[in-house]
């Protein structure tokens, strides 16, 4: 390359090339993350217009206090039941994690990704939407499949690919569908849910349904261009969904200030869109409800999108493939500020006088066993590697309606090569 | 009817026979389009079934999936198929692979409309031929019509179907046929059979290739614009050749491709679209694969140079008359 012509007379340009505050070793202070008390946000009218959210796009919206108590106008003021069927969602979407995460290691499965630290993101959204609303998820809110009662020993044998998977050992592990409990087709591709949730809101408006969209992003999904477009779309058509931004701070090892955040908030670009923008405790169970909440009955009122952004911390890898100790300090997920949405939500219960420890480490113990014995069932449907669970002509299928000719022709050919190599198909 | 008025006229069938249907894209709706392929749809079936978009293909084509996964059938436009790139990963990953990725669950029943080809003098970024990267997803279909008749037969047939499909319009005979002579006035559809078109509901179905015209010297393997160039061509030459219109290139005809060729012992493949890796390789192995036996000559390929579509030079880089010609000759010495 040839070397730049020097101008004494001005300065000379640099490069910024953001960094992480710190790295493994560093000791962490996590004092100048901004952390207004509870129930300081406004709550505006879910009518209101979208030039009106400048202040909640910079703030955090908190409802849970230090002291475990709910306050402010964002207090959904729910009862103590649904409070404990939220904690115990929580808590079963956290076994479930530690369980095939220790599959995987155990070699039965190839891959997971836990969504420690993230429960409530999409388990009191979950519990805020309607059934029927539809969502087009990320692969880090298995809590929405939990929460509405998508059986367990389904996404075991998704994971594990067995016979008893239902999409037929075509998907990577966790990539779930579920159309019936309205959890759409996750995809390997990085935001591409998004202009699609708007595009099944905007259907859905156009047919005068009442249901919503709700989608999912981690805040480094945002840099893609296909959030652009869902957001211009959404905004342009005022589109009956909610865009959830998952800020974990980690996009695998880069940190959120390669998707921007060190110049804004990501609740922030919904302004320059016309949309609506919350950024919010993503820790505290009940903003997260009270958001969603709030946001479904905007979109529901024909007020158009909401673009939520939750701050949250990533407490683990970013997947089994993950060691995170390589780029980032092991402090940082116990220093995180805003703690851990499981103990919170359990203090709040405690505070209430309406749960305690020993119910629940009790409930712990129940749903680790709960979960320990779904598992043994899904592995009589077999696991990962000991031998192919799909009958072999399902690899050719649905790819198209109907199979054509070249497809047969090529699964013709692979079930002679195979009979011919004495290797029989499993039976379906 | 003129190709432009039969798609418009396929549409309008279909939006009509089913409340499913939505036409979406950049300038589509109080307008009508650029080629005005769907002029006066809003006005019939209103805003919420036919309506302009932002200029973002990425976003037609996501939004477009959301839908089809909603339950409607949607048939965006991609302005110039130049400017299909930005959609390709939600065609490519998306799209073709949700009916397998969900095992059926979902389905993305789209018909994505797009002007290609060249011939108009569009430069670069007004004449590209990329059905190839199309051919080569599974889960796409694609499709291309050569007529009027076809394709509104066919569009009908795309938006029936329940798998994503790419159909491609070549722009260069939106108005009349194009027989390759670029300084010879311009045609329309009125004296052509092709430009009979019913006003009412046919289809016709994918994956079948027309016989355009039958012969015994060799068979001719085209599509789209290239189709009448092909025609007039032979007709000129005086070869008997077995001209075949593809209509749908995948899935291929493949039976009508190979009994031609076992019949005529030779085989010439005619594409715009640049060559290498273009869709016309997989048409001569396909050919050497079946009809090996039967060749009396080496598959002969006219297609575009590989290099980008060029504005000054572009009736050196069409694979024209002249090309055509001396490819005739050659695959006939012998
Ligand atoms: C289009 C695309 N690019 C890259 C990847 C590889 N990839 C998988 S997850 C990931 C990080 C995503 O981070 P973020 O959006 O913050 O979500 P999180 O994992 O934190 O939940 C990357 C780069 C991909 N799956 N898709």
């Amino acid at each position: 390359m040839p070397a730049a012509p020097q101008r004494s007379n001005l300065p000379k340009l640099s490069l910024h090339v953001p960094e992480p505050k710190f790295r493994p070793g560093d000791e962490v202070d996590f004092s100048d993350v901004d952390v207004p008390a509870a129930g300081s946000a406004s709550r505006p009218d879910s009518a209101a217009d979208p030039a009106e959210f400048h202040q909640l796009a910079y703030t955090l919206v908190r409802v849970l206090g230090d002291d475990g108590q709910a306050v402010g106008p964002w207090d959904p003021r729910l009862d103590p039941d649904t409070l404990r069927i939220m904690l115990r969602n929580m808590a079963l979407t956290r076994a479930f994690d530690e369980r095939m995460f220790r599959a995987q290691r155990q070699g039965k499965t190839s891959f997971y990704m836990k969504s420690t630290g993230e429960e409530a993101v999409a388990v009191a959204a979950a519990m805020a939407l309607a059934q029927d609303d539809m969502c087009f998820p990320s692969y880090r809110q298995q809590g929405i499949l939990i929460t509405r009662g998508y059986p367990l020993i389904e996404m075991m044998n998704q994971i594990y690919s067995n016979k008893g998977d239902k999409l037929q050992g075509k998907q990577l592990p966790i990539m779930y569908s579920d159309r019936e409990k309205g959890f759409f087709s996750i995809s390997g591709n990085l935001a591409t849910q998004y202009p699609q949730a708007v595009g099944w809101a905007m259907a859905s408006a156009a047919k005068g349904d009442s249901r919503i969209a709700a989608t999912w992003c981690g805040e480094g999904s945002t840099a893609e261009g296909d959030f652009h477009s869902a957001c211009t779309f959404a905004a342009v058509y005022r589109a009956p969904v909610i865009l959830n931004v998952v800020n974990n701070q980690w996009a695998i090892s880069s940190f959120s200030g390669f998707a921007g955040a060190e110049a804004t908030t990501f609740a922030a670009r919904a302004i320059g869109y016309g949309i609506a923008g919350l950024r919010i405790d993503g820790n505290d169970p009940l903003a997260v409800y009270a958001a969603t909440q709030w946001a479904a009955e905007r979109a529901r009122t024909n007020q158009g999108p909401t673009l939520i952004e939750h701050f949250t911390y990533r407490a683990e890898g970013h997947s089994t493939s993950d060691d995170p100790s390589a780029y980032r300090s092991a402090q940082e997920a116990t220093a995180w500020p805003l703690g851990d949405p499981v103990k919170r939500l359990k203090e709040h219960l405690i505070a209430l006088g309406e749960w305690d420890e020993e119910r629940h480490a009790a409930q712990d113990l129940e749903l680790a066993e709960m979960v320990r014995k779904t598992q043994k069932e899904a592995e009589k449907n077999g696991i990962l590697g000991h031998g192919m669970h799909q009958k072999f002509e399902t690899m050719f299928e649905g790819v198209y309606e109907e199979m054509p000719w070249h497809l047969k022709e090529q699964m013709q050919q692979m079930l002679d090569e195979e009979a011919a190599a004495g290797r029989p198909g499993p039976k379906r | 009817m003129n190709m432009i008025q039969a798609i418009n006229s396929a549409m309008d069938v279909m939006m009509e026979r089913d409340s499913s249907v939505v036409v979406m894209g950049e300038d589509v709706g109080y307008f009508g389009g650029v080629f005005r392929a769907t002029a006066g749809l809003q006005d019939k079936y209103g805003k919420e079934r036919v309506f302009d978009t932002p200029i973002t293909e990425c976003g037609i084509v996501g939004v477009a999936i959301g839908m089809g996964a909603y339950g409607l059938r949607p048939v965006p436009e991609i302005q110039f198929a130049d400017y299909i790139y930005p959609a390709l990963d939600q065609l490519v990953s998306e799209a073709a692979r949700l009916r397998y990725r969900s095992a059926g669950e979902f389905i993305a029943p789209l018909t994505v409309r797009s002007p290609f080809g060249g011939g108009i003098f569009g430069g670069q970024t007004h004449s590209q031929s990329p059905e190839g990267i199309f051919t080569h997803v599974s889960g796409l279909k694609t499709v291309i019509p050569a007529t009027p008749y076809d394709a509104k037969g066919l569009l009908i047939a795309c938006i029936e179907d329940n798998d994503p499909v790419i159909f491609f319009e070549p722009k260069r005979i939106y108005n009349g046929p194009f027989d390759g002579k670029y300084d010879s006035p311009a045609k329309n559809w009125g004296s052509h059979p092709g430009g009979e078109v019913p006003t009412g509901y046919y289809r016709i179905p994918l994956g079948k290739a027309a016989v355009v015209r039958e012969g015994e010297a060799l068979t001719i393997l085209c599509y789209g614009t290239m189709v009448h160039v092909v025609a007039n061509t032979v007709a000129e030459a005086g070869v008997d050749a077995e001209i075949i219109d593809l209509r749908t290139l995948m899935p291929l005809d493949v039976d009508t491709i190979v009994e031609s060729v076992k019949k005529t012992g030779r085989c010439m493949i005619v594409h715009e679209a640049t060559r290498t890796q273009g869709f016309g390789a997989e048409l001569a192995a396909v050919v050497q694969e079946r009809c090996f036996y039967h060749l009396e000559a080496p598959i002969e390929r006219v297609t575009g140079f590989d290099t980008p579509y060029p504005h000054s030079l572009e009736w050196a880089y069409f694979p024209g008359p002249v090309r055509i010609g001396q490819a005739l000759k050659k695959i006939l010495k012998d």
